[in-house]
């Protein structure tokens, strides 16, 4: 299998007395996934492991949905068709869609501003979304939201926010919710390493694991919270290490690895929907841009960069599905749907009216206030 | 303390919270408790307004917390979005400061950043107020905080009939609601309501009328104002009253009709007075009244400090009633 694991190195200080600012970058040097503390528990990849072929099709259309989008998005801004502030997603697809693809699309979904993967990956339909995104009425949230404000229930998701962290209380508000009127549903809630170094993640671990919430933490783990490096803003060695010491059922998984995260989602929401409580997931993943588009990446190390693209995993996807006999032609015509549907989601989101100003006056309160 | 017991013709405010609290669960299988220590294994809650309400309703809908108040309103705003009305205790108001992210970030907003498609019908109920020796970090009245933030109904209870009314619209409202009970008030009794009394938000009460100057308070400050009108009568002047109940949204036609008659009016609040509630309301009287007011319209407020811990200074920093009859001097003249 692919080197997934290369771009995901530990980061360690120069020598004993290096302080904080002072690392340098072991890279691994096997094509095993997570090598060094953060190896520990990932599972080797082994052909035996692999998810079906039609899970693997299934993730594998989301996923290149979710590439094209982020790919027209930054062509779109770059070209001054959109003005809007854009968090890339390239390099993270594969994590979202094999989460999702082990969900329904009642469960409910908490995610944040780096959103856009995890919104298409639950369903929401690509023209509402595009439309929200660059505000318009047509969008999910008549405009008022934006792309760090995404809230689409029809497909389960719920909150969208620009709070680092602050989605994992609500998680477990919704999760409540299922668990008082067992429904079965479970609640996904999105967010990156960065996020489990604010206090609402503690605070919300904590409460899901004594009230055995039907909620599933979903820690992407790209290795860097804006232009910070984990090491440099995280005491521990892993995220998962953090949700043992809660106490709660932890796993940390190549997520740029369909099968092996599609295993990990589908372990977690069986455990959650028989009652047992959360999983905190970690997903090794990476992201190919900056934190926020125009970010030069100044702060990655070009080798870990060129490493991580290398490990590129929509076309390790693509090849394991041409590996199991999908046909080429079947995978260019998921790619060619996916390019249609955002071709016509892009040309509407231009093309759609902007709100009325007067629109702010409505969903503040329950009635429209009146000046 | 149910509201099944025998009704008293005086109750004591945090009685009245207990009874609405048990209405509204009664009446709404949707309505369900959280905070610390509020099941009645844990104490029923640090001031017992919850008492006995875990017995009645279950501990599934009388959840007690960890010390978690980020994780407790976080909780209210998931629930509340889809079909739950919680009602999260923050034991003190100065520790919601601990929560505000959830508060103003979500709770506040939701609603209006996805256009409609969520709300959030949660109360966040929290008890506060000087006079308790508590000192600086237990006794802060912070609701001009909480009234600036769009999308959010703030409410203060003066009397226990009206706690019992406001409390029950505040968990019925399909809005976030934050309900500010008074510490040293809870004692208080008053006239016991009648088991269907219910008070709209939104709406202001005139308990007194008079014709010279209209006092305009909310909360604890009202039994200082009736107070203070009582002396002023003594010197022929003729207070008219009108308790706000509802501080945001405030109930404008209330307050304007009444100064409108009396062409004079203080605003009093426990709350520091710089940038406080009263500065709003003063400042929408002389936008609407000014060339009608006999003279600009007073504030009176606490001391521009942290609630001192020491009685003497804790008396001293607080506003009384001899600060409102001042001001109602200084403005008749």
């Amino acid at each position: 299998m692919s080197g997934l694991g290369a771009a995901f190195s530990r980061l360690t200080p120069y020598n004993n007395s290096g302080g904080p600012g002072r690392w340098r970058y072991e890279v691994c040097k096997e094509s095993v996934p997570f090598r060094g503390p953060q190896c520990k528990g990932a599972k080797p990849l082994a052909n035996s492991d692999m998810a079906d072929k039609d899970v693997l099709v299934d993730i594998f259309t989301r996923a290149d949905l979710i590439m094209q989008s982020d790919i027209k998005f930054r062509q779109m801004i770059g070209a001054g068709q959109l003005q809007i502030v854009y968090y890339p997603v390239r390099g993270q697809e594969v994590v979202s869609s094999a989460m999702m693809a082990a969900v329904n699309k009642e469960d409910y979904l908490v995610t944040i501003y780096r959103g856009l993967h995890d919104q298409l990956a639950k369903g929401i339909p690509s023209k509402d979304l595009w439309a929200e995104f660059a505000g318009k009425m047509a969008g999910t949230c008549k405009g008022k939201g934006g792309p760090m404000h995404i809230t689409h229930p029809e497909t389960g998701v719920m909150v969208t926010t620009g709070i680092v962290g602050s989605g994992i209380p609500i998680a477990n508000g919704l999760a409540l919710a299922s668990q008082l009127d067992k429904d079965g549903k479970v609640t996904v809630c999105c967010f990156g390493d960065g996020a489990t170094n604010i206090g609402a993640f503690h605070e919300g671990l904590n409460m899901a694991q004594i009230w055995k919430l039907p909620v599933i933490f979903l820690c992407q783990n790209n290795l860097y919270s804006e232009h910070t490096p984990m090491a440099f803003a995280t005491s521990s060695d892993s995220i998962k290490q953090r949700g043992e010491g809660l106490g709660m059922r932890s796993v940390q998984v190549n997520g740029n690895d369909a099968s092996a995260m599609y295993a990990a989602a589908k372990e977690a929401v069986e455990y959650a929907r028989a009652g047992h409580g959360p999983t905190l997931i970690e997903a090794m993943t990476f992201r190919f841009h900056g934190h926020l588009l125009g970010d030069t990446s100044h702060y990655i190390p070009k080798e870990e960069m060129e490493q991580a693209k290398k490990d590129d995993p929509m076309p390790v996807l693509r090849q394991q599905l041409l590996d199991l006999q999908v046909s080429e032609s079947d995978i260019a015509a998921i790619e060619a749907k996916n390019a249609a549907i955002i071709e016509e989601a892009s040309q509407f989101a231009l093309d759609a009216p902007y709100p009325p100003g007067d629109e702010y006056r409505i969903d503040v309160l329950d009635v429209e206030i009146a000046a | 303390m149910s509201d099944t017991a025998e009704k008293p013709k005086e109750i004591m405010f945090a009685q009245a919270c207990n009874m609405a609290l048990a209405k509204a669960m009664a009446d709404d299988p949707k309505v369900i408790l959280m905070g610390e220590d509020i099941a009645d294994e844990q104490g029923g809650g640090v001031f017992k307004v919850t008492l006995g309400l875990s017995e009645r309703f279950g501990t599934d809908r009388v959840r007690s917390t960890p010390i978690s108040e980020q994780a407790i309103v976080g909780a209210a705003v998931g629930s509340a979005m889809v079909g739950y009305k919680p009602v999260a205790e923050i034991m003190l108001m100065n520790f919601i400061t601990v929560a505000m992210d959830q508060i103003v970030n979500h709770a506040a907003k939701l609603r209006f950043m996805s256009g409609g498609q969520t709300t959030v019908p949660l109360t966040i109920r929290t008890t506060t107020g000087a006079g308790t020796g508590l000192g600086g970090q237990h006794s802060d009245m912070l609701e001009a905080w909480l009234a600036h933030v769009p999308g959010l109904k703030v409410v203060a209870a003066s009397n226990p009939a009206d706690a019992y009314g406001l409390l029950y619209s505040s968990i019925m409202d399909p809005n976030p609601v934050i309900f500010i009970e008074n510490t040293p008030g809870y004692f208080v009794k008053g006239p016991a309501p009648a088991p269907d009394h219910v008070v709209p938000l939104g709406k202001a009460s005139v308990p007194r009328e008079g014709t010279d100057i209209t006092l305009i308070g909310y909360g604890s400050s009202i039994s200082r104002c009736h107070g203070a009108a009582d002396n002023l009568a003594k010197d022929g002047i003729s207070c008219e009253i009108v308790d706000l109940r509802t501080i945001a949204p405030f109930d404008e036609e209330t307050v304007l009709k009444s100064v409108a008659k009396t062409r004079a009016a203080v605003v009093v609040h426990e709350a520091v007075r710089n940038f406080g509630v009263g500065a709003e309301i003063s400042s929408r009287i002389h936008e609407e009244l000014f060339s009608e007011l006999k003279a600009p319209v007073g504030r009176v407020g606490s001391g521009y400090a942290p609630v001192p811990f020491s009685p003497a200074i804790e008396k001293a920093w607080m506003f009384n009633q001899d600060d409102v009859e001042r001001e109602v001097h200084k403005i008749l003249g």
